[in-house]
């Protein structure tokens, strides 16, 4: 005779872990300190980023404008350089796909 | 049960006398059935009948006062309960008392006559499939450390595990604990040991997480150690699976076994080896993607951006036909030893295109043939290739085997085939995708400049060759390649330490 209330449990096959919700920081309305301009190396990702550095600069005179660069857009970026990044910088502008 | 109850009523005094059931109902129906009074225990739950390892019901077991077992019997014995009875009526006493009490005891009231000589038992309960790994997870030592989800009376598993956005859009078997338990007997490692880190989430991965998603795909228990080593050789920097996953063009780990372990496994090198129809195949590939998508959060629409997929994505694992192949297998060549077992996995397109040759009577040939086919990878305008994997079906080998190429040769022609002048590779207004210049370090070129041919493959090694498939039929296949290199996807051979014994 088996036993006719039998309940299944299954062993959780996921990583177990709550994402953290973050909310985004708030947009300030004006430009000013630190802009970092990432490309993340896709073809013509530079082409981009040069004639928006040009805009800024025209646009908001004491603006300063910093160029980064991933090794590869194949790969996050590494530790180091979001870092470093958050570390320079008020904003960031990245160029992302071609 | 009588024989039982007669002997608690005579000895239950000095000697614990317990009848244990299998069964709570069964058990109530013997109480009322033979009026017993002599204590029963609810073994419902079959701890006590695999601590004892019955196997047959009903068992005898006498044990002394420290509980070590002096004597048992299966099934039901005459002369057996005579001479058990009759042992302890002569030997028992109370604990500490040095000699058997002066006073009679109740005498046995048992009608022999009424008893046959002998009657065989039934299977213990516990014995049936899947008891003692239920209880090896039960257990206050399980070795499994993972949340467990109790689903509701109601529910049905299969269901459950597509709702919860748990399956590749096929259904998986449920991992109970049982099922888990079974699939870790397939290695000697530790449950809870951390084998990877796994892009996106950068989860860690136990052992116990790769056992769960291997049951669910559908794995023997003895394929686990190919799992282990596949998922240990994608989550490294250099085959980079975060990219593989996320790329929006559509790539996924495309794994290749070689070694010993592809006979012990069953695996399918031959007919239809590319898929379907083989369970180690088919499973081992959807394990490691089931646990990319479970623990690694590769999950289509989610970080797993692919424009199209394809059919390797839900599973890509082939076997090498070494035996039929004219050259070194791909893990020899890579190093190994033939008798080593070794995974190797590239990052490639979730699918093989097929290569038509009938006619082609030489080595040269037959490989000028595969390397115009090859050129449509990506696109024939896109040289400077990376990584490939390309299949030779055994007529096509025995073909440039009568010529005794090497694989090298292999390469070269397929290099030379493919070829290109610069000026065929640029995009134009018939087909715009093509090539830049300046990627031939050329601004303003001479005609004599555009005529430079250009290999479709940066370099031939990354002409990744293996045999494998039906004896009739001169056709091969290839995987299409990604981003490949070290700003890419490399490619990674994993020896499997843990190779099962042969049957």
């Amino acid at each position: 005779m088996t036993r006719m209330t039998q309940t299944i449990r299954i062993v959780d096959p996921t990583d177990e872990r709550v994402p953290l919700r973050r909310t985004l920081a708030s947009r300030p309305r004006h430009l000013s300190g630190v802009v970092a301009l990432l490309d993340i190396v896709k073809p013509r990702g530079d082409v981009l980023l040069d004639r928006l550095e040009r805009r800024l600069a025209e646009r908001v005179p004491g603006l300063t404008l910093r160029r980064y660069r991933k090794p590869t857009f194949a790969k996050p970026a590494p530790d180091e350089l979001r870092r470093k990044i958050a570390a320079e910088s008020d904003f960031v502008i990245e160029a992302l796909a071609d | 049960m009588p024989l039982v109850e007669a002997a608690w009523q005579a000895l239950g005094g000095e000697v614990d006398v317990l009848a244990i059931g299998q069964d709570a109902a069964g058990n109530a129906l013997l109480i009322e059935r033979h009026r017993l009074t002599a204590p029963m225990l609810d073994d419902s739950d079959l701890k006590i009948s695999c601590a004892y390892n019955v196997e047959i019901v009903p068992t005898i077991v006498l044990a002394d006062a420290g509980g070590a077992e002096l004597r048992r019997f299966e099934g039901f014995g005459k002369s057996d309960w005579q001479s058990v009875l009759s042992q302890l009526s002569r030997d028992a006493h109370p604990a500490g008392a040095p000699e058997p009490p002066s006073e009679p005891r109740p005498e046995l009231q048992v009608d022999w006559s009424a008893y046959p000589d002998s009657r065989p038992g039934c299977g213990s309960k516990s014995v049936e499939p899947g008891v003692a790994e239920r209880l090896a997870a039960e257990a206050s030592g399980s070795r499994l450390r993972a949340r467990q989800i109790e689903l509701g009376a109601d529910e049905d598993p299969f269901e459950f595990m597509f709702e919860r956005g748990l399956t590749d859009g096929l259904p998986v078997v449920p991992p109970t604990p049982e099922r888990v338990m079974r699939m870790l007997a397939g290695t000697r490692r530790d449950p809870r040991e951390v084998i990877a880190t796994v892009p996106p989430n950068l989860a860690p991965l136990t052992i116990e997480k790769v056992a769960a998603n291997a049951v669910m795909a559908g794995c023997r228990p003895e394929y686990l150690p190919v799992v282990i080593a596949v998922l240990e050789a994608v989550c490294t920097d250099e085959f980079n699976i975060h990219g593989v996953m996320a790329t929006t063009a559509g790539a996924t780990p495309i794994v290749v076994v070689n070694g010993p372990i592809r006979h012990r496994l069953g695996m399918n090198m031959k007919v239809g080896a590319l898929g379907s129809g083989n369970r180690a195949n088919a499973t081992i590939g959807r394990a490691v993607k089931l646990a990319l998508r479970n623990v690694g959060g590769a999950r289509p629409g989610e970080i797993e951006r692919t424009a199209l997929g394809g059919p390797g994505k839900y599973t890509a694992c082939y076997p090498e036909w070494e035996e039929r192949s004219p050259w070194e297998p791909l893990h020899v060549e890579r190093g190994f030893r033939r008798e080593d077992s070794v995974v190797t996995v590239f990052g490639l397109e979730p699918g093989p295109r097929l290569i038509v040759d009938q006619l082609s009577r030489t080595a040269h040939a037959l490989c000028g043939s595969l390397g115009m086919a090859l050129e449509g990878c990506w696109h024939p305008k896109l040289h400077g290739y990376g990584e490939i994997l390309l299949v030779v079906s055994p007529e096509h080998a025995d073909t440039i085997k009568r010529d005794g190429w090497s694989k090298a040769q292999v390469r070269g022609r397929i290099q030379e085939a493919s070829a290109r002048p610069i000026r065929e590779l640029l995009p134009d207004a018939d087909a715009g995708e093509g090539m830049a210049l300046r990627q031939f370090g050329l601004a303003n070129p001479t005609a004599e400049q555009l005529e430079r041919r250009i290999p479709k493959f940066r370099k031939p090694e990354n002409i990744n060759i293996i045999v494998a498939g039906g004896e009739a039929g001169k056709f091969s296949s290839a995987f299409g390649g990604w981003f490949s290199g070290p700003m890419g996807s490399i490619s990674v051979s994993r020896k499997i330490e843990e190779v099962p014994k042969s049957e």
